[in-house]
């Protein structure tokens, strides 16, 4: 059984999701699913803690070894992603059942918790795996079930929201397979880890360093990283409250995460800092990503809107972290992928929260706010403080490693672009908190909270923000394990 | 009880407090009471520390960074500010509760929670044995007295605000967190300790580099040009004005500088780089302008938020002449300038209450009608510029002291010329009060504000009279700071 967990992580979600189908019934349906998601976080909490243990586990799927056949492949990074990517999906899909009411008809809700589980078993499916083409097919099942989810938003707009991440999305994914096969060509492998010993060889030549280029586009364009991140604002935006936590915490933080793979165990380029013509695109690209994002978040009147500005912005901060091709740096985008799920999850399921009690979230419907739900903003304010790196909060964390990681690369002025940063993500923060706080609530304005299984997933998630910005054995510690793993350094 | 637990306590017992006021919130007697109470307890168990101090007790509660832990310890400085902050505390809870009620101020169970998570990130700032807690609890500090400063929720209120938070956050978040991990990048710890930590790790330009992100960085010290959060701070009830921005809050800020130039740099290292120069004459600049600019205030709370700019850079000038005695006066200012302060505040707070004045222009005669208050302004006038027989003339003297022994005849002259202009602000208020003749028809009745505001008025000035004649324990206190 033990042995068999990489497996079950990515069996369970896949095999439930038509079983979700065939039960139809909203209670049922309901019920198996919540369970199911558990069950996955409690795979991914074992394997963990064996991870960490033991050491690396290697699975041969169907009794083929690798490199011939395909391997499932789990180190501390793998195991700390699954773990938080599939607790984002559980407490999501607690939170969904309430929050779906005012957003997807009860006949179709079956097929709704298909799709999610769907999309679960893509993003740990690609996180598991230690096989190249597999995660091109992961993706596409995220993916594919990520466009239903989000085209399923109550607002008509979720349609054209969902098509142009479509287009843009199928792109990516498009770029990513040439990227492959090009690599696959060349050293005649699938395997991560033989193509990382047989890339050497024929590393310079232009058809490995085109493949790189697609593969690296196509996964700028999947994380959303500025200038490639059209398709977020609106996919956020106008997707259900539920499906918009659970895809700005998970989503483009696994496409981080095979970046980071790629970069670091695959292909092995060596990035000093600004050595490397990629090294040099991913700093301005995330640097510019960090000020820009910032500085139009600050100018939204939706507040879905603002936080999917925000979140470009964050990328910016994973792939700064990257490229700096230091244990700090590495270990800076690791925790930040994780500290960033909790602020950026709790902060939409609060926005879930707004939108059922207020029905919507634009700056206006936001008036006052602080006195007839005191609770749910009280809520958002530690999540927007995190965002902007209070000390005692998860993003303080990221964001001394990542300050530390550029003093420690000799740019000051990177150091002194994140710190800008904040401030302006103070700025954007504070917006909402005066309109909340300083305004009068509207006479006809509900005087409740959101129902308590909403409010409990969103407290779960900010309250984890707070607790991991004071306690960060688990969290950075384990981020720093998994960090010198990729980078082959000595603990 | 033992000295670990006491140290455990002193933050501790105010967030319960805080926890508790807020559920008392339907008894207002009650929920009072609570406050007084555990301003009462917190104020023992940080007499408690003192007497332990021997001891010497630290706890560690929580590892944030490998090898940065959040915990506490005590040290003669610290322990000084925590006796300052949490025994004015008493103080102004009995104020606020007559200010308060006088006014019949909305949101008053908030006010009283905030006001006591304030005072527990005052002590948590007092007691961090290093600097990232220091750092956790002077945020703490800013965002729990936003929800103060901003208590009456209108548009001016907002304004203020927005200054308040935008002042002190980027300076916090742009400056001071960027020195803290250029320390700890550097050294590899945080924590305080006598001589610093600093020395033989970096030399030269990046010692200024650092000093400036941490003196400016602590946005509380309010150095210019850093400064304009204080006055935007004033739209607060009094109690707060009175407490957190003449003391807590402010001294929060200038008890951070003292204590990274002492504990973080080390006043050895310091004066041998010659790095800290600079800082004295911005402090020396900070301190005329601001008393020049209190000198066109009529308002009231206005005058004395620019007088507290100035006061708060003697005890920065004090830290950055890096020797003993500018050490000690510097020190030693933090409670002086509390008690004078403190008292001036609850001064305005009951001209307020009583004859709902605020222009020191409209306070021709206020001597008839208030007394006891006035005489209260004028003894803490007194102690604030410096005059025996009051506390502020010690500090005020060491520090000429050291001024002295830095070798800086420039600095002294400006010591010498605030004080002048210290008379020149303050005493207006009482000469008008005493002799001008008020507005109106006679005769006037004595008319003073709630009990509840004149007798702690009526305490700290009788305590800065005190401290005239009891400074040795300060001194003592204060001296292992600096013994070789």
């Amino acid at each position: 059984m033990e042995a068999q967990l990489p497996i079950l992580q990515i069996l369970i979600p896949l095999l439930a999701a038509p079983i979700c189908v065939v039960l139809r019934r909203r209670v049922p349906v309901l019920t198996f699913a919540i369970a199911v998601s558990w069950a996955t976080f409690g795979v991914a909490v074992m394997l963990l803690q064996r991870v960490l243990a033991g050491g690396t586990l290697s699975y041969a799927l169907g009794g083929w070894a690798p490199p011939w056949g395909i391997e499932l492949r789990v180190d501390p990074l793998t195991g700390f992603v699954l773990m938080f990517v599939s607790l984002i999906g559980a407490v999501t899909l607690t939170y969904a059942p309430r929050s779906l009411e005012r957003e997807i008809p009860d006949d179709r809700l079956h097929l709704f918790v298909a799709a999610f589980l769907l999309c679960l078993t893509g993003l740990l499916g690609i996180v598991v795996t230690g096989d190249m083409f597999n995660v091109f097919v992961f993706l596409e099942i995220s993916a594919l079930s990520s466009y239903v989810l989000i085209a399923l938003g109550a607002d008509r707009r979720a349609l054209t929201a969902a098509f142009q991440y479509l287009v843009l999305g199928t792109i990516g994914a498009t770029f990513i397979l040439i990227g492959i096969g090009l690599l696959y060509m060349m050293t005649g492998t699938l395997n991560m880890q033989d193509m990382a010993t047989r890339l050497p060889e024929v590393m310079g030549t232009r058809t490995v360093l085109a493949g790189l280029g697609f593969l690296s586009i196509g996964l700028f364009i999947k994380m959303a990283l500025f200038p490639l991140h059209g398709w977020l604002p609106n996919a956020y935006t106008f997707a259900p409250s539920a499906v918009t936590a659970f895809l700005a915490a998970t989503a483009t933080k696994v496409s981080v995460y095979v970046t980071l793979r790629f970069t670091f165990t695959v292909s092995n380029v060596e990035m000093d800092f600004g050595a490397s013509d990629l090294g040099t695109i991913m700093i301005t690209l995330s640097l510019a990503g960090i000020l820009v994002a910032s500085t139009v978040a600050i100018f939204q009147r939706d507040v879905k809107r603002l936080l999917a500005y925000s979140s470009v912005a964050q990328i910016g901060y994973m792939v700064l972290g990257i490229s700096f091709a230091s244990v700090t740096g590495v270990t800076a985008t690791i925790v930040h992928l994780f500290n960033h799920a909790l602020t950026k999850g709790g902060l939409f399921l609060a926005m879930g929260c707004f939108a059922f009690v207020l029905g919507g979230v634009q700056l206006k419907h936001l008036r006052g706010v602080g006195k007839t739900m005191p609770f749910t903003t009280f809520a958002w304010v530690l999540g927007g403080l995190s965002l902007v790196g209070v000390p005692a909060t998860a993003g303080f964390v990221s964001k001394v490693y990542l300050i530390r990681a550029a003093l420690e690369a000799g740019v000051w002025p990177v150091a002194a672009m994140i710190l800008l940063s904040s401030l302006l993500a103070l700025v954007y923060v504070w917006r909402v908190v005066e309109v909340a706080y300083f305004q009068a609530p509207p006479e006809d304005a509900p005087r409740r909270e959101a129902p308590l299984s909403m409010q409990l997933a969103t407290w779960a998630l900010i309250g984890a923000a707070i607790v991991f910005g004071l306690w960060t054995s688990a969290s950075a510690g384990i981020a720093e394990r998994a960090a010198r793993v990729l980078l082959g350094v000595g603990a | 009880m033992n000295a670990e637990l006491a140290l455990w306590l002193a933050p501790l017992i105010p967030a319960v407090g805080a926890l508790l006021v807020a559920l008392l919130h339907r008894t207002p007697n009650l929920r009072e009471a609570a406050t007084l109470g555990t301003g009462v307890l917190t104020f023992a168990d940080v007499v408690y520390l003192l007497r332990h101090a021997s001891e010497a007790p630290q706890v560690e509660l929580l590892e944030i960074f490998p090898g940065l832990t959040l915990a506490f310890a005590t040290e003669p400085l610290g322990l000084l500010f925590a006796l300052v902050a949490s025994g004015l505390w008493i103080a102004t809870s009995a104020y606020a509760i007559g200010y308060m009620r006088a006014h019949n101020e909305g949101s008053q169970t908030r006010f009283y929670v905030c006001f006591a998570i304030a005072i527990s990130a005052a002590l948590g700032i007092a007691l961090a044995r290093n600097l990232l807690t220091l750092f956790v609890f002077y945020e703490i500090l800013t965002l729990s007295t936003y929800p103060l400063v901003t208590h009456h929720r209108t548009e001016k209120a907002k304004r203020s605000g927005r200054v308040y938070m935008g002042v002190l956050m980027s300076t916090s978040i742009g400056m001071f967190l960027l020195g803290l991990t250029w320390t700890w990048w550097r050294t590899g710890t945080l924590e305080f300790q006598p001589g610093g930590i600093l020395d033989g790790v970096v030399s030269g330009r990046e010692v200024i580099v650092l000093l400036a992100l941490f003196a400016f960085g602590t946005g509380k010290a309010a150095l210019m040009p850093f400064h304009r959060w204080l006055p935007a701070a004033m739209v607060a009830p009094t109690p707060v004005s009175a407490l957190l921005h003449a003391v807590a809050v402010v001294k929060a800020g200038v008890f951070t500088v003292m204590k990274i130039v002492v504990y973080i740099f080390g006043i050895d290292f310091l004066a041998a780089e010659g790095a800290s120069t600079w800082l004295a004459y911005v402090a020396g600049f900070t301190l005329i302008a601001a008393s020049l600019v209190a000198l066109t205030k009529d308002n009231l709370k206005a005058r004395l938020a620019y007088s507290t700019i100035s006061q708060l850079s003697y005890i920065v000038l004090g830290a950055a002449l890096a020797n003993a005695w500018g050490v000690i006066g510097g020190s030693m200012h933090i409670l002086m300038h509390a008690f004078g302060k403190i008292t001036l505040f609850f001064c305005a707070g009951a001209i307020y209450v009583a004859a709902h004045k605020t222009e020191i222009s409209d306070m021709r005669g206020i001597g008839r009608t208030m007394p006891v208050t006035l005489l209260a302004f004028f003894v803490g006038s007194l102690s604030v510029i410096g005059l025996p027989p009051l506390g502020g003339s010690w500090s005020k003297w060491f520090l000429l002291l050291g001024t002295a022994e830095a070798g800086q005849p420039l600095l002294m002259a400006a010591l010498m010329v605030s004080s002048l202009l210290n008379i020149a602000y303050l005493m207006p208020l009482v000469v008008r009060g005493f002799f001008a003749a008020p507005a109106g028809d006679g005769p006037f009745a004595v008319k003073e504000a709630p009990l509840f505001c004149l007798v702690p008025l009526s305490l700290t000035a009788l305590g800065c009279v005190a401290l005239f004649f009891h400074a040795d324990w300060v001194y003592e206190l204060l001296a292992p700071i600096v013994a070789p």
